[in-house]
């Protein structure tokens, strides 16, 4: 059901979604319905949640005298193109090369760790090789450390390499992630069934002729997924960006930091850059944000 | 299954039993033992990119960095080596202690109400409704906020003199409070910050967990006539248990982690290293960021990343031993008894 819109009209494809769908419908029909006080429940949350992306806009369409009144405005006003110019020409924070940076960024990020991680994930779930228990454990165990704790080497590594301040520092650390590896090994583990891989050792194909023609359309639901998750993760990485680039050739993670960082006084102007380094991704959000809830609802089941 | 008949046509495979292409000996031989290399060989090629990528990246400089927190390392300069002389050093610092203190609070002021709060979400997303797409997207959209545009938005919501909180708190007659410069106040800001991003992630992993919980069991309970409460806290909370397990942990770790909020929330400059005019909500990270990138100690910096790692451990094992304890305490026996039904 979540997966429909990836759904590319492979065989094995429709056989797994067919089978994922009575048993949700009939689960569905047994559940209670909800009364009124969930509802009420429900709709200030919602409320709560999505006030500030609202008054982000408040901000962003009145001028920093608007702004400091009692009582504080509370509807949009009319100066949210000025607000955006301003943001847009604010040196400090360089937000159009950060748009830009960020795109390759995440773009990069997200084709490596999907690909990388449906490559490694395949091997892991359906190839049997010695040491792979072993590789496996051990990339789960480090799933669970931070990573923040290793910027100090990774600094002093992308100094010597005369990389900081570029974009390669900041895509490598992520371009495979042991998360990735995971997300697709749990997904292969179930989607693919080992007769399919082993017809395909029959007839002959190598390994990577099997995992081209067999395993990746099998994998398109679960990588668009993971995809979604990961350029998600990349867009808004905060701590190793900020530590690597600088406003020269920020993401737009950095760009925002350095238009939050006290050079620029005046909000309104804060808050349109705020808007335009957040809408590429809330755009992204509104259009597929079924599938991301999906997506994580469906990985923590399976993690 | 398409696939397959594509490949069938490719490579006509060899009748079974017999070795194929009698005709060919020498090239089916050559053919065959590409093909056992290729089986052989190939799963290494498969995972390699990635470990060797996630070794060079990730492995490498987490293991680097114990190795330098024994060195007086200063960037752009010496390296002479210093025994433990950057963890003696840490723990006569106040601010270290300090760090460690509001890490701590901090943690537990945004993550205990995040999750009971999540809990309750799931709950009552759990139930059939209308528009619950719109109810469960909506949950998402903090999650997909990044910490940089969240933390500004609120700075901006917590504004002491035309923040839209204090006129609200105005309203029902509470004083202004100086959230950026208070101590309890700034952290209860940030607790905030942190529990809008992410409650409602947390919620929809409850609501899968719970969708996998099986509905025999609620309609048992149900027929034995007890309420959606005792369904609750009988059926749902039980069968919850490794989802709750894991939202902690990953709660924790994320917990100890915390950098981007109290680094915007404090407006830049000097306040921004420090966690606030007088550190009052200065985390570990935020510490060991100042050591690193202001002082330029790199060595004093790794000392505080092994620190804060010990922390994690010891959170982690701290969380799952309490939830061990947890279920070493008597069922009550209407439990109990439903499970004894949907068996």
């Amino acid at each position: 059901m979540t997966m429909s819109p990836v759904r590319t009209g492979h065989g094995a494809q429709h056989a797994t979604s067919d089978s994922r769908a009575p048993r949700r419908k009939s689960r569905a029909g047994r559940q209670m319905a909800a009364r009124w006080p969930s509802y009420v429940v429900l709709v200030i949350t919602a409320i709560a949640f999505i006030a500030p992306f609202y008054y982000t806009i408040v901000i962003a369409s009145r001028s920093n005298a608007q702004m400091n009144q009692v009582p504080p405005p509370l509807i949009p006003g009319g100066e949210l193109w000025s607000n955006f110019a301003a943001a847009w020409n604010t040196p400090q924070a360089n937000i159009p090369k950060a748009l830009v940076n960020s795109l390759m960024v995440s773009t990069t990020v997200t084709v490596g760790t999907v690909f990388f991680g449906t490559l490694a994930g395949f091997a892991f779930a359906k190839l049997r090789f010695t040491g792979r228990n072993a590789l496996f454990g051990f990339t789960i165990g480090t799933m669970m450390i931070p990573p923040t704790l290793g910027v100090i080497p990774l600094y002093i590594l992308m100094a010597n390499l005369h990389w900081t301040d570029q974009l390669q520092s900041v895509i490598l650390p992520t371009v495979v992630t042991a998360f990735g590896v995971f997300f697709m090994r749990q997904a292969l583990v179930e989607a693919l069934p080992d007769e399919l891989v082993e017809a395909g050792r029959v007839d002959g194909a190598s390994a990577f002729r099997i995992f081209w023609s067999i395993v990746l359309p099998i994998a398109r639901p679960a990588m668009a997924v993971l995809a979604m998750l990961t350029f998600m993760t990349s867009w808004n990485d905060f701590f190793w960006p900020i530590i690597a680039l600088t406003s020269n050739n920020p993401t737009v993670q950095v760009a925002l930091n350095n238009l939050g960082g006290g050079y620029v006084p005046d909000h309104s102007i804060i808050m349109a850059g705020t808007l335009l380094c957040t809408l590429p991704l809330i755009v992204i959000f509104l259009f597929l944000g079924r599938q991301i809830v999906g997506g994580i609802m469906q990985g923590a089941v399976k993690g | 299954m398409t696939t397959s008949s594509s490949t069938h046509r490719l490579a006509p495979p060899p009748p079974p039993g017999r070795p194929a292409a009698s005709a060919r000996p020498e090239r089916s031989a050559w053919r065959q033992r590409l093909s056992r290399w290729d089986t052989k060989a190939s799963p290494y090629a498969f995972v390699s990119p990635f470990l060797l990528l996630f070794l060079g990246f990730g492995i490498f400089p987490l293991i680097y960095t114990a190795y330098m927190s024994l060195y007086n390392y200063r960037l752009g300069g010496t390296k002479t080596w210093a025994g433990l002389g950057n963890f003696t050093w840490l723990f006569q610092d106040q601010f270290f202690w300090n760090a460690l203190k509001n890490t701590v609070t901090l943690g537990i002021i945004s993550t205990v109400p995040q999750l009971l709060i999540a809990l309750g979400l799931a709950h009552v997303l759990n139930y059939q409704l209308r528009a619950r797409n719109f109810y469960r997207v909506t949950m998402l959209m903090p999650y997909a906020t990044s910490v940089a545009a969240a933390t500004l938005v609120f700075s901006q919501l917590f504004g002491r003199d035309y923040g839209l909180i204090n006129w609200m708190l105005g309203l029902v007659g509470v004083d202004h409070i100086d959230w950026q410069n208070g101590s309890w106040s700034g952290q209860v800001a940030i607790a905030i910050i942190v529990t809008w991003r992410w409650t409602g992630y947390n919620a929809l992993i409850y609501l899968a967990g719970m969708q996998s919980i099986s509905q025999d069991l609620y309609e048992a309970a149900a027929i034995d006539g007890a309420s959606r409460w005792r369904q609750f806290t009988n059926v749902t909370l039980p069968g919850l248990r490794p989802t709750i397990l894991f939202t902690i942990v990953v709660s924790t770790i994320g917990a100890t982690q915390l950098f981007g909020e109290p680094y915007l929330f404090s407006g830049g400059g000097q306040q921004a290293y420090n966690g606030g005019a007088s550190h009052q909500y200065q985390t570990l990270s935020l510490y060991m960021y100042q050591q690193g990138w202001q002082y330029l100690q790199l060595g004093r910096a790794a000392a505080v990343a092994w620190a804060t790692l010990l922390l994690v451990v010891v959170f982690v094992v701290l969380n799952l031993t309490i939830a061990r304890m947890r279920d070493r305490t008597p069922k009550i026996p209407a439990t109990a008894a439903v499970e004894e039904v949907a068996r």
